[in-house]
């Protein structure tokens, strides 16, 4: 059994995807967020499109923030988003 | 004390403010952020991560209270949608000292500006919607505090 993670997206990238979230099996050899991330680029579509500039990207990990190159492990869910503006 | 609301409701200031004030000190300091008009705004609508939101407050009042000898604490952030003039989000401070209770108010709210997950969208007078960009003034003000 390969391991999953559910992601989630907000803002202007859930709107872009067209999707809240979906579950994804993560390939053998997937470590970091940007293993994720280029994953979901190669499945062509938008995410090539929203996904490919990660600059305009921030992550969290089981709701706390991390980098493209924090490891996976076992988080269960892994939240892409721009940056924040509340307040 | 601690207190986290994230809600669609409006805030009330005073009744807010007087439960920060029950906790003793006599120092209350206290910050309201509202929607601005800047000609051209139908409606603000705030977008946020519910299953880190109150995660990600709570962080920043628990280090405002490492770092100040504070009583108690308020956030309250809204989200939905809002128009002009609406209250966006409520700091209160409490604590014996007056500095420590507007410094602490100012610490959260930067902080809040850049780790909080919230998201703001605007719908033109038009119809035309656009994202709110991260603002580099924001990030500064966030950044030097960090020690």
């Amino acid at each position: 059994m390969g391991r999953s993670i559910n992601l989630v997206y907000f803002a202007w990238v859930r709107e872009r995807l067209g999707v809240e979230g979906e579950e994804i099996s993560l390939r053998q050899g997937t470590e970091t967020i940007d293993d994720v991330v280029n994953m979901l680029v190669e499945r062509g579509g938008v995410y090539p499109d929203v996904l490919s500039d990660v600059s305009k990207l921030r992550f969290a990990l089981d709701q706390d923030y991390a980098t493209t190159e924090s490891i996976v492990g076992s988080a269960t869910e892994l939240a892409i988003f721009p940056p924040v503006t509340g307040g | 004390m601690i207190r986290i609301e994230v809600s669609a409701c409006d805030f009330d200031i005073g009744a807010e403010t007087a439960k920060v004030a029950e906790q003793g000190g006599g120092a209350i300091a206290s910050f309201v952020g509202q929607v601005r008009d800047d000609g051209n705004l139908d409606t603000l609508e705030l977008e946020h991560y519910p299953a880190m939101t109150d995660k990600a407050l709570r962080a920043i009042a628990e280090a405002a209270q490492a770092d100040w000898p504070l009583h108690a604490i308020t956030i309250f952030h809204r989200v939905g949608k809002l128009s002009v003039g609406d209250n966006i989000v409520l700091v209160v401070t409490g604590s014996d000292h007056r500095e420590a209770a507007i410094e602490s108010c100012s610490f959260i709210m930067d902080r809040l500006k850049t780790v909080a997950p919230f998201w703001k969208k605007e719908t033109g007078s038009d119809g035309s919607t656009k994202w709110i960009e991260e603002r580099d003034s924001d990030v500064k003000a966030s950044e030097k505090w960090q020690k």
